[in-house]
């Protein structure tokens, strides 16, 4: 397995184009799980096939295992990929599908049967061996797809390009469970590319969030809930993202829609910025029926049950803000409180995080 | 309209009966091959059905061709016309209806586009459009129409997941504000229970359970139900009540609670979701689970667990948790179930006490 070094790479697909990609600087840690995560147009596909060789970037370079590969071939960077839609040979047996990667390297028969069989148990696929893959459901071909990048002993890396796509939500759950084993069993060096943050936020230890061409953040998924480095970012991880409401700095209050909140003040120095913007999460904000120090008078627009939880929506002044409430918890009717807690408070100033 | 399905047969669809009141939401929801587009084929009129009837405010229509059924359909590809602007897009229904005046057209397009927020695209074509207005184009042409049966599969589904969150959180006001009848197919349990109405949950071209979105999300029929109306799926626990006890295993036992003090004693499958499970003790009387942890999945604002009970004859469980919480794989917790949350079926898997909490 192995560890891929992008460094300042940028792309564009035609010389008076906009830059698809742009200063794109990264290490994909050997045997790590890394997902690319990022709304449709944002460059995460352009990224995967510049990893894969499909496309030669327009300036940077790329290194595997400390070798320069910018100018190879895919064929010659051991690098396997995912698609969207299943990529199985529909006459064949799963069996025959497993080994056809590896007969294209010559691999040794009795070599050959023991990888087949060795990639099948992982992915629990070994009833399945003699099965033609064409009758097989979407969700088992897309397994059958990944066995094929994992198969080959010398894969340098697997790319999975959304390959969840075809597959429903309950059955998702179940595949992205098989990743993280085979991840744990195998150490491949791994890269997910999604528009969707839960699939990302479950499958990888470390996301990298992309807008417009551009990294936003890399980070945990901890790190990116936690401490959003920027607006756009605390918008895009959550569900819903996170709440913003504009605010000023008062001593060690803030001013919020002519309410004051207490922060920590020490936690975001002498910033003398006038223009402000109160990043916090719905699951942070408190909703109570009686004022308290500190709180801010909000009305109540919506109340959405959704089994674990309710989802209220409520007015701040004219802001609509969303609060995410545990089942069982009360929730006042027409009128309430919002406390922010202050270590959950997070401020912005002209989209980037205050620290 | 009221549309109402008498034992309807065909494909993927067996022996369904369904009543659709005027103006009213209806949530198909069911993995795929559960036979939802099927059934909405049916209720379009596209397939006739080979076995069952299908009424229309009453009359017979099997004759009656879809042209004439005031029927729209939404599919999963958002499908609108290129060449048109998006004015134009949302008002071809309306010059399909001969002397409708011009001004009322105007009205009519004007008004849909500002309830899916698209009142400022009107002068674009289609390729203009992100994929969010493109299927917010498609949703206008087909709500322009007062009245009516309007199906939609899986609008939302080839959308990126925060424009389908961003519009899956309108749609249940938009659809309030529409006097259509509507019926919305998904594979989504959140998605189901976000849109509120009538949930229909569909397995197997069989309806398994009919009700509010909430009332079939707390309350499953079946094991299968249970397992279909959220993810992570509802729990499956092997259990006994024997006198005054529930027992999970040698060493898991609590007083048997109030809802299941009727049911005789045996043995019966309990189930409980994953967000009701705990790690620390909650309530006295709780039943403890030792297990091992094989699996954590985190996605920095919640901790999916599963872990695998050392009890013989338990499968593996998930805990949802709030937070970030890491744990190695191997390592033993203790999982705590609160007696009061199980429902209990029974070995066929039908529903036999609910959990009234």
């Amino acid at each position: 397995m192995a560890r891929i070094d992008v460094e300042d790479v940028a792309h564009r697909y035609d010389a008076d184009a906009a830059w698809a990609v742009d200063a794109l600087t990264h290490t994909f840690r050997d045997g790590s799980a890394s997902a690319i995560l990022g709304p449709s147009g944002c460059g995460k596909t352009t990224w995967l096939s510049i990893l894969s060789g499909l496309l030669r970037p327009t300036r940077g370079r790329l290194h595997i295992d400390g070798r320069e590969v910018t100018a190879l071939p895919p064929r010659q960077r051991k690098i396997a990929q995912v698609f969207q839609f299943p990529v199985v040979y529909d006459a064949m047996t799963v069996f025959e599908n497993l080994a056809f990667p590896l007969r294209n390297g010559g691999v040794a028969k009795e070599e050959l049967k023991t990888r087949v069989e060795a990639t099948a148990e992982l992915l629990g696929l070994t009833a399945s061996l003699d099965r033609r893959a064409s009758g097989l459901p979407a969700d088992e071909q897309q397994i059958v797809s990944l066995g094929r990048g994992l198969v080959r002993s010398d894969t340098a890396a697997v790319l999975l390009d959304e390959p969840l796509t075809v597959i429903d939500p309950l059955r998702r759950w179940e595949i992205r469970q098989k990743l993280r084993r085979v991840h744990q069993q195998t150490n491949t060096t791994l890269v997910y590319v999604t528009h969707d943050q839960t699939e990302a936020l479950t499958f990888a230890d470390e996301v990298v969030v992309m807008d417009r061409g551009r990294v936003m953040q890399v980070g945990t998924p901890r790190e990116l809930f936690e401490y959003p480095q920027h607006t756009f970012v605390g918008h895009f991880i959550g569900s819903p993202g996170m709440n913003f409401l504009p605010c000023r700095l008062a001593g060690h209050e803030l001013v919020v829609e002519g309410h004051r909140v207490p922060i920590d003040r020490a936690a975001f120095g002498d910033s003398g910025e006038a223009e402000l913007e109160l990043g916090i999460r719905p699951e942070f904000l408190e909703l109570t029926s009686d004022r308290a120090e500190g709180s801010v008078p909000a009305r109540i627009r919506s109340v959405t049950a959704l089994g674990d939880h309710h989802l209220v929506t409520v007015a701040c002044g004219e802001r609509p803000l969303q609060v995410r409430v545990p089942e069982g918890a009360p929730i006042p009717t027409q009128r309430g409180f919002l406390r922010f807690p202050p270590e959950w408070i997070r401020l912005y100033h002209d989209g980037r995080l205050l620290e | 309209m009221t549309l109402c399905l008498e034992g309807v047969s065909r494909g993927g669809v067996a022996g369904v009966d369904l009543e659709l009141e005027n103006g009213s939401l209806t949530v198909l929801l069911g993995p795929t091959g559960a036979g939802k587009t099927s059934l909405l084929r049916l209720l379009a009129g596209l397939d006739k059905p080979a076995a069952g009837r299908v009424r229309q405010d009453g009359v017979d229509v099997h004759r009656v061709s879809p042209r004439k059924r005031q029927v729209g359909f939404v599919h999963q590809r958002f499908v609108n016309y290129p060449a048109k602007t998006v004015y134009e897009n949302i008002a071809a229904p309306l010059r399909q209806t001969r002397g409708l005046p011009t001004s009322e057209i105007d009205a009519k397009v004007r008004a849909t586009a500002e309830l899916l927020r698209i009142d400022g695209l009107l002068g674009r074509r289609p390729s203009e459009l992100s994929g969010g207005q493109q299927q917010r184009t498609a949703l206008a042409r087909a709500l322009v129409r007062e009245g009516g049966l309007l199906l939609l599969d899986e609008p939302l589904v080839n959308l990126d997941y925060k424009l389908r969150e961003e519009l899956g959180a309108e749609l249940r006001a938009i659809f309030a504000r529409r006097s259509a009848t509507l019926v919305f197919a998904t594979s989504d349990p959140s998605e189901a229970l976000a849109l509120g109405g009538r949930t229909l949950v569909l397995d197997g071209g069989r309806v398994l359970q009919a009700g509010p979105a909430l009332d079939v999300y707390r309350r499953p029929d079946s094991v299968r139900v249970g397992e279909l109306t959220s993810v992570p799926p509802m729990n499956r626990l092997a259990g006994r009540l024997a006198a005054g006890m529930l027992l999970l295993g040698p060493g898991s036992q609590a007083s048997r609670p109030s809802h299941l003090e009727a049911l005789p004693d045996g043995a019966y499958h309990f189930g409980v979701r994953p967000h009701q499970l705990r790690l620390v003790p909650g309530a006295s009387g709780s039943l403890k689970l030792t297990a091992a942890v094989e699996l954590a999945e985190l996605s920095g604002s919640e901790t999916f667990l599963h872990v695998r009970p050392s009890e013989a004859g338990q499968t593996v469980l998930v805990v949802h948790q709030a937070g970030t919480r890491p744990r190695s794989i191997g390592e033993n917790v203790d999982v705590f179930i609160d007696p009061r949350q199980l429902h209990a079926f029974d070995e066929a898997g039908g529903l036999v006490a609910a959990s009234e909490l």
